[in-house]
């Protein structure tokens, strides 16, 4: 078994015209915590949405866990165990905790294909213990996501993928709307993520963060990957410096 | 490495547990409930001595009730997921056309003019939902377009064939056809003339009818909006299907994202849009034994009314059946009360208007008043 878990060789999106990802090569390997850093713009959600499958590639190829992929949708993405926290969160507003832990693949009592009756409890039950194992505390399941802080919020997103990662996570921007005490919240869950061996791509803009949780940070700029350092040989201003221009011209590879 | 705090779950200060009667005063179906015992309070005290409480008032209210139920049904689950359908009055007056025109000009046999009219008109609601997801566009647009599309085709078509813009003769036709029964029948004769002979209920004093109750059965057009209060009840609030309408109405994005098929969905539910517009066409031919191009007009608005009565929100992902249900025993209750109380019908509309406003202020306010949200 390879020590690779997913591999893009000249992955590229083009929106019409526009070239958000350019011929991205990238490798990550198991265990490993990979930060994704760039300016707005850069290409760092696109490159993503192609590995989710949330949007189609336009050339390239996607290896996960040894094989060549093609997801259709997240949702083959999701059951071949990539898990993603999206920038916008991917949470319906106005169902409640468990349901929307579970969107997509509910517990469900029998199988009566789209009329399956939904297994509330269980959910519930699988919820708050998914919920105190990420140590974060909603105060009342039941309750709609509408009714909730934006940390609140994020939490949910984050202990929905937390909990169901099998064996790969993405988080888009995590902590950009959280507080202090929510960022060390979610800080700590990807500790334990790196703990339990899970792998990791991690896009922040926050460079204190990525220096403290990562194993590499692999820089896009301008739609290409222009940097991939190990954290040791690295530091803050080598970083911005890969992110404004200055360093790394094409063709750097991951 | 550090050790993630677990702490137990304690109760947040800031969190107040609510009290049963506040959580129910939170659901959807606040407006409708109150609404209806308004309504019903309201024609106890004017009109409680009008008949229209004894069995034969309580079947005429039920039925039209039942009418406005079946379609509420549709619209209900279809606004949860996001959309509207414009096309609802059209597509009644489109299906029972198509039923007419099939039996009584063509000659084909009942059963089998109702089965193709359902398949036409659901692949019709199926080709609305189609054009809504593959163009983006909002579904009152493309909706409106088959509001006139179908209507004129209604119109058009018996001038066409028949020369006129009434089609009768489908009662004969009908008799003794047991698909055509489904629609038209009543059920539970039998405890209606045991109830009468009992003297329980009343009897017809004279005539060919003598001796028989004034009140033969239950009309299987009730046994459809039960069943589809029922249906789409179970389906909103127990199934996984029903999480991905809420969530599909509620944030699309979001519902792909985790992979919920939200074209599917959205489709899926213009369709049955279009299946319950049938289901109301059918019952009102076997009813009336005629089908009429007008037949049909404003439907669509009834039935988005109920359902917003209901305490639907108009955006999507919000919602309830069993309001949605009861916006419409409003509805029936209100039309037929005001012919019972003696009130001159065509305040039936201000009636309407006026509740309607009631209800949705009462539930966005109420909701407010209580919990903070929105």
């Amino acid at each position: 078994m390879s020590d690779i878990i997913l591999e893009t060789r000249g992955l590229t999106k083009r929106y019409g015209g526009v070239h958000a990802l350019e011929d991205a090569n990238f490798t990550l390997r198991r265990g490993e915590h990979i930060a994704v850093v760039g300016d707005n713009g850069a290409g760092k959600s696109t490159f993503v949405r192609q590995i989710t499958a949330v949007e189609q590639r336009t050339a390239g190829e996607v290896f996960f866990d040894g094989q060549a992929v093609n997801f259709a949708g997240p949702l083959e993405a999701r059951e071949s165990g990539i898990e993603t926290v999206f920038q916008n969160l991917a949470l319906a507003d106005d169902l409640d905790v468990p349901s929307n832990l579970y969107l997509g693949r509910e517990i469900i009592k029998f199988n009566l294909g789209p009329f399956s009756i939904l297994d509330r409890k269980a959910m519930r039950v699988a919820t708050q213990k998914a919920l105190d194992t990420t140590a974060v505390r909603i105060p009342n399941l039941s309750n709609p996501i509408r009714n909730m802080s934006g940390g609140q919020r994020q939490c949910v997103a984050i202990a929905r993928a937390a909990a169901f990662a099998s064996k790969l996570i993405i988080m888009d921007e995590p902590t950009a709307a959280l507080g202090v005490q929510e960022t060390g919240q979610v800080e700590n869950i990807i500790r334990g993520l790196k703990a339990r061996g899970v792998p990791l791509i991690l896009i922040s803009h926050n460079l204190r963060q990525v220096f403290d949780l990562v194993d590499r940070i692999v820089v896009f700029r301008r739609g290409r990957i222009v940097a991939s350092l190990r954290r040791e040989e690295t530091d803050g201003n080598d970083i911005v410096s890969y992110i404004t221009g200055v360093k790394g011209g094409e063709g750097a590879r991951a | 490495m550090a050790e993630a705090a677990r702490p137990t779950p304690v109760s947040d200060e800031r969190v107040k547990q609510m009290s049963g009667m506040r959580r129910a005063l939170i659901r959807p179906e606040l407006g409708g409930i109150v609404g209806t015992i308004a309504v019903f309070a309201f024609f106890l005290i004017f009109a409680a001595d009008s008949g229209m409480f004894n069995i034969q008032g309580v079947l005429n209210w039920s039925i039209v009730s039942a009418q406005f139920m079946i379609i509420a049904v549709g619209a209900c689950l279809l606004m949860i997921a996001g959309e509207f359908d414009l096309s609802v009055g059209s597509m009644i007056g489109f299906a029972g056309m198509s039923i007419a025109i099939l039996t009584v000009t063509l000659g084909w046999p009942v059963w089998l003019a109702i089965l193709l009219t359902f398949v036409l008109c659901i692949a019709i609601g199926a080709l609305n939902g189609y054009i809504v997801v593959r163009t983006g566009l909002p579904s009152f647009i493309v909706t409106l377009a088959f509001l006139f599309i179908l209507r004129g085709f209604t119109i058009f078509l018996p001038q066409l064939i028949e020369r006129k813009t009434i089609i009768g003769g489908v009662s004969d036709a009908a008799a003794g056809d047991p698909v055509a029964w489904l629609f038209g029948g009543k059920i539970l004769n039998g405890l209606f003339v045991w109830l009468g002979d009992a003297g329980v209920i009343a009897v017809f004093e004279r005539g060919n009818n003598k001796g028989q109750p004034v009140v033969d059965g239950i009309p299987l057009l009730i046994v459809w909006a039960v069943a589809l209060v029922i249906f789409g009840h179970i389906l909103l609030t127990r199934t996984r299907f029903g999480n991905w309408i809420f969530a599909s109405g509620g944030d699309a994005q979001a519902a792909r994202y985790v992979g919920v098929p939200v074209n599917r969905v959205k489709i899926l539910m213009f369709m049955f849009s279009a299946f319950c517009a049938t289901v109301f066409a059918t019952c009102q031919v076997m009813e009336f034994g005629s089908a009429g191009a007008d037949r049909g007009l404003l439907k669509e608005f009834e039935a988005i009314i109920a359902v917003v009565i209901g305490g639907a929100l108009l955006t999507g992902g919000y919602g309830s059946v069993i309001g949605a249900a009861l916006g419409a025993l409003i509805f029936g209750v209100v039309q037929q009360g005001l012919f019972f109380a003696g009130v001159e019908s065509s305040l039936f509309r201000v009636f309407l208007g006026v509740i309607l406003l009631g209800a949705v202020v009462l539930n966005t306010y109420i909701r407010r008043l209580i919990t903070g949200e929105r």
